[in-house]
């Protein structure tokens, strides 16, 4: 077998040429790195391909199978067709950080060992970091500051795990695991951290609506669909992770329900989407982890698509608030176009990608007998549609008249946006040929008239809810408190008492301290200084007698004597 | 209503909203009709009686919004709520 470098290497040579690359040569790299890494990642046969030695182990940077391949496709997709959004209007080192971060996503793809996948993760972490702060507002490099600290301590957590497994096993292997142990339980939350799962949910719908609009559409694709990968590497089947994938769930929904920023709306909907994905991880049947990866791949596309939809809607009028848009849908057609296929695409509506994924989950669900588990994800899928599927389109394109009229999305931004929205329908209605990318071999069929007609008798009386309820659902000029107010406020509140009271106590002792040292000085001036006149000098300084010491001497070696001798 | 220059999008008209409404109304009947001739092959029994998805995603949706509406009384703070803090840095 021919060894081969990480198809990663040519995203990170792309990376670092983007910068000193300028006009047609800079878009030709952006255009041609993604490309041929899509063709690399197919040149990469099953099972183990690349070993090297790296300290004093052998690690495995080139592992292929189906699923990663999988994987690696999409991210490898979302890196061209993000690139071809962003290049026209992107900094130049927000394109190279959002490459560099693709090619983490992708060498995390390829890992064969948890050394190597640790490397790539930080990469990840690094990268995205980066892309928030090309935000470029104070509040981006506050968010950005925030997601870094959060990626370097899960970072750290997954690291304590591997060492571990490492010390404890003697093997550096991804395979899979269940959490029985404290090494094992440190990677599992250290993955968990990066899908979003509780209760650090709300760094992603922090960080992600305070990048730029382009920069908000690399960062949806890739840290939380790289977690959901590992999960299916080593957990599958740890039963934790159903009702942990549950309640994200239903989180993004509520969440996303309360929500005003159109971004945010979105970021609350990536977390219920991973939450789909994690259930079925936790499942563990072959169907389930088929539906978790095709779900992966379906959701990256129709979310970057709904991204790239609010995110030429903010490049066009400077807003992103509910309560600041509505009507677009008269001079920006073909942006509403395709952020509805991208919101019927996530809420599942038959022929869109999400019907043939996502139901393919609920299949396995249901296959395995766990009745709630089956009715709250029919409930979920109600909600997705009532949260994203009908909520984001509304209140962007219809809804009111904003009276904006913006010009529609420039020809970049609208080719990228055709390619997914061709994809998500291609997925819909050819599930057949998308099935055979799946790592199990896959006997699902989406299209059966009674399946077809409970999804849409479900979606279409969700629609009927949220009509009628659209008074309750008026947007306000707030936000949510999340379990970050714990960080931004609890801790901080929690941080500035200690200081504040160590810099009292300290005031304190410092004014009791030098009280002392002038007394301390006092005396000792009192008894060792020298002045003018003698009688007012310091015992120490006074002039004695010689006899008097001579006398003292005698005295002291009489007793000195007398101890020695008896 | 209606622009003096212009008549406005035949979309966001209240008389084409009404036909929208009568329309997605019979759709909405459709589907629960539907299943007179389509038989839904449900899991777990219950789920192929007849609009059970219909009633099923309804009631969802409903306690979901008056559920996140309780939820916003006690999680909803004004917009400038962080910004504040960003402010006095």
């Amino acid at each position: 077998m021919t060894e081969m470098l990480p198809p990663a290497l040519i995203l990170i040579a792309a990376a670092i040429l983007i910068g000193p690359f300028k006009g047609h040569f800079r878009t030709l790299v952006l255009l041609a790195a993604p490309l041929l890494t899509l063709w690399t990642i197919w040149q990469v046969p099953d099972g183990v391909v690349t070993t090297m030695p790296f300290l004093n182990y052998t690690i495995e940077p080139v592992e292929g199978s189906a699923l990663r391949r999988l994987f690696a496709t999409v991210f490898a997709v979302m890196a061209l067709v993000g690139g071809l959004y962003a290049f026209r209007v992107a900094k130049w080192y927000e394109l190279a950080a959002g490459y560099a971060y693709a090619a983490g996503a992708i060498g995390v793809c390829f890992a064969g060992d948890l050394i190597t996948l640790f490397l790539f993760w930080e990469l990840m972490a690094l990268f995205s970091t980066v892309v928030v702060w090309c935000g470029g507002t104070a509040a981006a490099r506050a968010a950005g500051m925030r997601y870094a600290i959060m990626h370097l301590f899960g970072g750290i957590i997954l690291k304590v795990g591997i060492e571990g497994v490492g010390v404890h096993t003697g093997s550096f292997d991804i395979q899979p695991m269940l959490a029985t142990s404290f090494d094992t339980w440190m990677i599992l939350i250290g993955i968990l951290i990066n899908a979003a799962a509780p209760p650090v949910s709300a760094w992603l719908s922090d960080a992600y609506p305070e990048a730029s609009p382009t920069g908000s559409v690399f960062l949806s694709a890739f840290t939380t669909k790289t977690a959901v990968l590992a999960l299916i590497l080593l957990f599958p089947g740890e039963g934790i992770l159903v009702w942990i994938g549950i309640f994200m769930i239903i989180y993004g929904i509520i969440f996303a329900l309360l929500e005003n920023d159109i971004r945010r709306i979105l970021a609350f909907s990536v977390v219920n989407q991973v939450g789909f994905m994690v259930c079925a991880v936790g499942i563990g049947t072959e169907m389930a982890l088929n539906g978790a990866a095709a779900h992966a791949f379906a959701h990256i596309i129709y979310k970057g698509l709904l991204f790239m939809c609010a995110g030429a809607v903010i490049y066009r009028t400077g807003f992103s608030k509910c309560t600041d848009l509505g009507g677009l849908f008269r001079t920006m057609p073909l942006t509403a176009i395709c952020g509805i296929i991208g919101a019927l695409s996530i809420s599942g509506f038959p022929l869109t990608s999400g019907f043939t994924t996502k139901t393919m989950i609920s299949q396995a669900v249901a296959d395995e007998g766990m009745i709630t588990v089956y009715l709250l994800l029919a409930a979920a899928s109600a909600g997705v549609f009532l949260h994203a599927g009908i909520k984001f389109p509304w209140f962007v394109f219809f809804q009111k008249d904003s009276g904006l009229r913006p010009k529609d999305a420039p020809w970049n931004m609208a080719v990228a946006m055709i390619i997914f929205s061709a994809l998500c329908l291609f997925i819909g209605i050819f599930p057949e040929t998308f099935y055979q990318l799946l790592p199990y071999e896959n006997n699902y069929v989406p299209y059966k008239a009674g399946k077809v007609l409970f999804y849409v008798q479900l979606l279409l009386f969700s629609g009927l809810a949220f009509f009628l309820l659209l008074p309750l659902m008026k947007r306000t000029l707030t936000i949510s408190l999340d379990t970050d107010w714990l960080w931004r406020v609890m801790f901080r509140k929690i941080g500035e008492t200690t200081f504040n009271t160590v810099a009292y106590v300290g005031s304190r002792l410092e004014t009791k301290a030098q009280a002392t040292a002038g007394n301390l000085a006092a005396l000792a001036k009192r008894h060792l200084s020298s002045s003018n006149s003698p009688e007012s000098f310091g015992v120490f300084s006074r002039t004695w007698a010689i006899g008097t010491t001579a006398l003292w001497v005698v005295v002291l070696l009489t007793v000195y004597a007398l101890v020695y001798f008896t | 209503m209606t622009d003096p220059k212009q008549q406005d999008a035949w979309l966001v008209r209240p008389s084409s909203i009404r036909i929208l409404w009568r329309f997605f109304w019979m759709i909405l009947t459709l589907t629960v009709l539907a299943q007179l001739v389509i038989k839904i092959k449900g899991s777990f029994g219950f789920d192929s009686w007849i609009g059970f998805g219909a009633v099923f995603g309804f009631i969802s949706c409903l306690l979901m919004v008056l559920f996140a509406k309780a939820l916003g009384m006690f999680l909803k703070r004004d917009q400038e709520y962080y910004l504040k803090d960003l402010k006095d840095d």
